[in-house]
């Protein structure tokens, strides 16, 4: 049928496509699929204003399997190209799909520089702490020691932090979530709602090559020690409340605080607040172990955008100028020659 | 004689020699202007009505240390009340601001020729930097030449003294006390100089002042100095016959940013220009970022991969993705050419071509990127290849780029070089009425009731559609990995690749590209030079020359590098013998020979530097020598003056 989707609202079957999906049985990727198709229809986007682009690796067949305009381009390049995308047209959604190895590795100077523009966009990082696609390598964000092919003995590289990567690119909006985990289209949703580069750090499970990395906080067991979902103007508490993070004002860093019978404000735990860069740097830069993983909204705090500057600078340059060809071919010292042509 | 004389053209017949042509040479250190000095005497040839050709030619390097050899700045002009098509293979006039300028330029001087010096920078300090043992203006080492030494630092520092200059600041009113004496040289008018120094020094009225009386005081000691007993008389050139109309003069990087203008305006469609900063590309990106009322977008991007990566995804969005680079630069982007080709999206790659391998020579002139063009990506890639051979050209070849790319939805490559980038060459300015509009059209019909929309679907050129994401009804992916006839879903299956990349060859192959046409002389005959790119000059110039002696030779100038004229076999076919002229090692003469099965030989030069017109006569001139029943063959008129043989190699 050819319906125009903008007439009546989607429903999370209509972002579909009827390519069979791919990925391995059991791989992260098909939740996170799920849950960006249900945001979909939630946050009002018609698919023919939506394009997903992708770089390359396990998460950027993503595109193939969302009935919007999609783009898969090559290995690190996504952000490069969702530029050129953004700025031809700036009304488009555009939403990036990437992976630790794509956004860090090999395409690291493109996601750096998409960030501190602020292209309006959605980057969402699977971050799997491997290289899948390429059957098992070490990734960017693998951590020290981890045995692959290319690492036998373990590597012995420290690993990239994504979001401490974004925030120290300039980006305006840093979150993070849980492939499976109820909370993502929430966080999508946020990320949508920002005006200018949002990065999402999306802990994905690859079940084949790197099964269970994230288990010590993402597993159902783990997730009240384990988890801290950040929510602006709310106490940053974990463990059922009973434990929080507060400044640490000697050293200038974050500690974690016994919460007794509640009272969060008596053992000093902070109330989140996504304007402040200070605290989000604090939160990613947190080792796990010591310290629950920060989730949820870490960082929100717009700024212009790069395409709105673009756009408002070519239509001040061009005011009041009339785009005259035969004036612009003429410009310049000119002089005329009047005589007819005679024999050399 | 030749053995296959032919009736002189009057053209021809005047053709050699050129009796008012001058090449003047402007060479000092970096920072003493003399780009600026040329740029501007250039300008005032322009207006005089000569015809000319320029020939920048400056180091890598943006200030090397003063007075040193490297640090070498020089700007070459060839001018004349004739035809003019290169910048001069020996100046008659060498302008030296220093010692080390005269001594990296005083070989190629003509014997007898004019070298204006100025003694005020000769001191022992400078020549001890251009490794000069004693005074050259002084130990009689130049006296092959005539040689005028002016202590022109002294006299312009007294020009500008009213104007309260510092001693630094007076003496960067030299280039403009020497422009002044050149332009007495040549009888020319210092009014439009006067205006542009006004208009240049806006903003610092004194600067402007000063400038200009060290610009009226160099005149004014050409006339006042009685330089005529030195032998240094006045001239006179006379304007040379030109077609009526309105003129400017033109680089070739100014002209392909005026023709993707021009191009993008006649396919209706917005331009994105994404870029790299790149030598010598970078000035497409300067001109085109400032004419945004054309609906041009330019992005500086963060690399090499992100310009052409932007570009394409613009493309992608419905406007025309642009960018811009040289050859170290298009191999970075090569990847996501080859995406444009299996995307099917059009796009247009100009590659300023620089001497290479490598970082290579940054600042000069080579043609050696044509393999890369042709063939240089991962899979079976082709895309259309086009070469500019002038400035003026440069803007009907980017016209050309632009209506391919996208009637044909593909990427098209589009080849210059550092001479033409920077080389100034008047230009009758183009009536835009002329061209015809091809606008280009974003598909936005929907499919037959119950049938899917097939983005690899093809119309009689193998295009297939052009949907912009946001257009209702057409949503689809697109991407590098093979894709369906058709449907252009994934498919990974045997007989779909066999047959998609027939498809994109067959495509790339059926483009209409005019018919191959003889640049000077006839269809057949002994000697037929063929030649691409910035060459045209020194080729069409020795073929004119030789043609004038009664030479059977003709000139063959190919735009279309790929897919090649239809006709290119057969008319090649016709020749006896073909020799193909290349700054670079046989690139062109080793395709002819691949698509053609034709005996070419090559003539090749890789030193940085344009052909001299010489260098092609010689070997014109060897081909004739060699062919036995000639009956002496006919050789250029003085061979002391022409290079060694070595160059050629047949």
């Amino acid at each position: 049928m050819n319906e125009i989707s903008t007439i009546k609202p989607s429903t999370p079957k209509d972002w579909e496509t009827d390519q069979e999906v791919r990925w391995c049985p059991g791989c992260g990727d098909y939740a996170i699929l799920k849950a960006v198709q249900r945001t979909m229809p939630e946050i009002g986007a018609t698919p023919e204003n939506t394009v997903f682009v992708s770089g390359i690796g396990c998460s950027s067949r993503f595109p193939y399997y969302m009935e919007t305009y999609g783009f898969h381009t090559i290995h690190g390049r996504a952000p490069a190209v969702a530029t050129g995308i953004k700025l031809a047209n700036p009304d488009l959604d555009v939403w990036i799909i990437t992976g630790d190895g794509d956004a860090l590795s090999i395409g690291g100077n493109h996601t750096m520089h998409l960030l501190r523009r602020n292209l309006n966009c959605q980057i969402l990082l699977f971050n799997n702490e491997i290289y899948g696609l390429t059957k098992g390598q070490y990734s960017p964000t693998s951590r020290e020691g981890t045995r692959s092919p290319s690492t036998p003995f373990g590597s012995v590289d420290h690993p990239a932090k994504p979001c401490a990567f974004a925030l120290g690119s300039g980006a305006r909006f840093v979150a993070r979530g849980i492939d499976v985990h109820k909370n993502l289209p929430s966080v999508l949703k946020a990320a949508h709602a920002h005006q200018g580069a949002a990065f999402i750090e999306i802990f994905q499970n690859c079940i084949v090559y790197n099964d269970e990395v994230f288990e010590p906080f993402a597993a159902k067991p783990n997730a009240a020690q384990g988890q801290l979902w950040c929510e602006d103007g709310k106490p940053l508490l974990f463990a059922g409340g009973t434990k929080g993070l507060a400044l640490d004002m000697e050293r200038l860093t974050l500690k974690v605080v016994d919460v007794a019978e509640g009272d969060w404000e008596a053992a000093g735990v902070i109330v989140h607040n996504v304007h402040n860069r200070a605290i989000a740097h604090m939160l990613v830069e947190m080792p796990f172990g010591p310290f629950p993983m920060a989730l949820g909204v870490l960082y929100d705090d717009p700024a212009p955008t790069f395409e709105s500057a673009v756009v408002a600078q070519n239509a001040a340059a061009s005011e009041g100028k009339i785009a005259d060809l035969q004036k612009l071919v003429a410009r310049g010292q000119t002089w005329m020659v009047d005589k007819a042509p005679h024999p050399l | 004689m030749a053995t296959a004389a032919h009736q002189l053209t009057p053209e021809e017949a005047s053709a050699n020699p050129v009796p008012e042509a001058i090449v003047v040479r402007f060479a000092g250190d970096s920072g003493d202007g003399m780009q600026l000095t040329g740029g501007q005497f250039t300008l005032s040839t322009a207006l005089a009505g000569n015809d000319l050709a320029t020939f920048p030619d400056f180091p890598a390097e943006i200030r090397a240390p003063q007075g040193t050899l490297f640090g070498v700045s020089a700007f070459q002009i060839n001018f004349g009340s004739a035809r003019i098509d290169t910048a001069g293979d020996q100046p008659d006039v060498l302008v030296a601001m220093n010692p080390a300028a005269l001594k990296t330029n005083v070989e190629a001087l003509k014997p007898g020729g004019l070298i204006i010096a100025d003694t005020g920078e000769f001191g022992q300090r400078n020549l001890d930097k251009a490794k000069y043992a004693a005074n050259p203006l002084d130990d009689g080492s130049l006296d092959k030449w005539q040689l005028l030494k002016l202590d022109i630092s002294a006299l312009t520092v007294e020009a500008v003294k009213p104007f309260g200059l510092g001693n630094k600041e007076a003496l960067r009113c030299k280039n403009m006390w020497t422009l002044g004496l050149a332009l007495w040289m040549f009888d020319r008018d210092r009014a439009p100089l006067v205006e542009w120094l006004r208009a240049k020094f806006a903003k610092a009225p004194s600067l402007a002042e000063a400038n200009i009386a060290a610009l009226n005081a160099g005149h004014a000691y050409g006339e006042t100095a009685e330089l005529g007993a030195m032998g240094i008389a006045q001239r006179q050139v006379a304007a040379a016959p030109s077609e009526p109309g309105l003129y400017r003069t033109v680089t070739g990087a100014d002209s392909i940013a005026l023709g993707l203008v021009a191009g993008v305006q006649l396919a209706g469609l917005k331009m994105f220009y994404g870029g790299y900063p790149i030598t010598p590309a970078s000035a497409i990106l300067h001109s085109l970022a400032r004419l945004k009322e054309y609906g041009v977008t330019t992005f500086q991007a963060e690399d090499e991969i992100a310009a052409v990566a932007s570009a394409l995804g613009a493309s992608y969005a419905g406007s025309l993705g642009v960018t811009c680079s040289s050859g170290p630069g298009i191999a970075l982007k090569t990847e996501a050419i080859g995406l444009a080709i299996m995307t099917e999206l059009p796009l247009v790659v100009v590659n300023a071509q620089r001497g290479g391998p490598s970082t290579g020579l940054p600042t000069k002139t080579e043609q050696s990127d044509l393999y890369q063009a042709v063939y240089g990506r991962n899979g079976d890639a082709p895309l259309p290849v086009i070469a500019t051979r002038s400035a003026a050209d440069c803007f009907d070849c980017a016209i050309e780029a632009v209506r391919i790319a996208t009637q044909y939805m593909t990427p098209v490559m589009l080849l210059t070089d550092g001479y033409l980038q920077n080389a100034a060459e008047p230009w009758k300015v183009p009536d835009m009425r002329s061209y015809t509009p091809f606008p280009a059209t974003h598909h936005t019909e929907l499919p037959p009731e119950g049938e899917k929309f097939q983005p690899y679907a093809r119309d009689a050129k193998l295009k297939r559609p052009w949907v912009k994401p946001g257009t209702p009804g057409l949503l689809h992916r697109i991407g590098g990995i093979e894709k369906a006839l058709g449907t252009g879903n994934i498919d990974y299956s045997p007989s779909n690749h066999q047959a998609m990349t027939d498809i994109r060859r067959d495509k790339v192959m059926g483009i209409d590209v005019p018919d191959q046409a003889v640049a000077q002389g006839s269809t057949s005959g002994a000697l037929v030079v063929v030649g691409w790119g910035s060459t045209y000059g020194p080729i069409a110039s020795a073929v004119r020359r030789a043609r004038a002696r009664g030479v059977d030779v003709s000139h063959v100038h190919i735009r279309h590098i790929w897919p090649l004229p239809k006709n290119l076999g057969d008319l090649l076919g016709s020749y006896e013998n073909i020799l193909v002229p290349e700054m670079n090692t046989g690139q062109l003469k080793t395709l002819l020979r691949d698509q053609f099965l034709v005996d070419a030989k090559s003539l090749t030069k890789v030193s940085g530097q344009p052909f001299r017109i010489a260098e092609i006569e010689t070997a014109i001139a060897a081909f004739f020598d060699n062919i036995p029943d000639n009956e002496g063959g006919e050789l250029p008129p003085d061979n002391s003056q022409l290079p060694s043989q070595e160059a050629i190699n047949p």
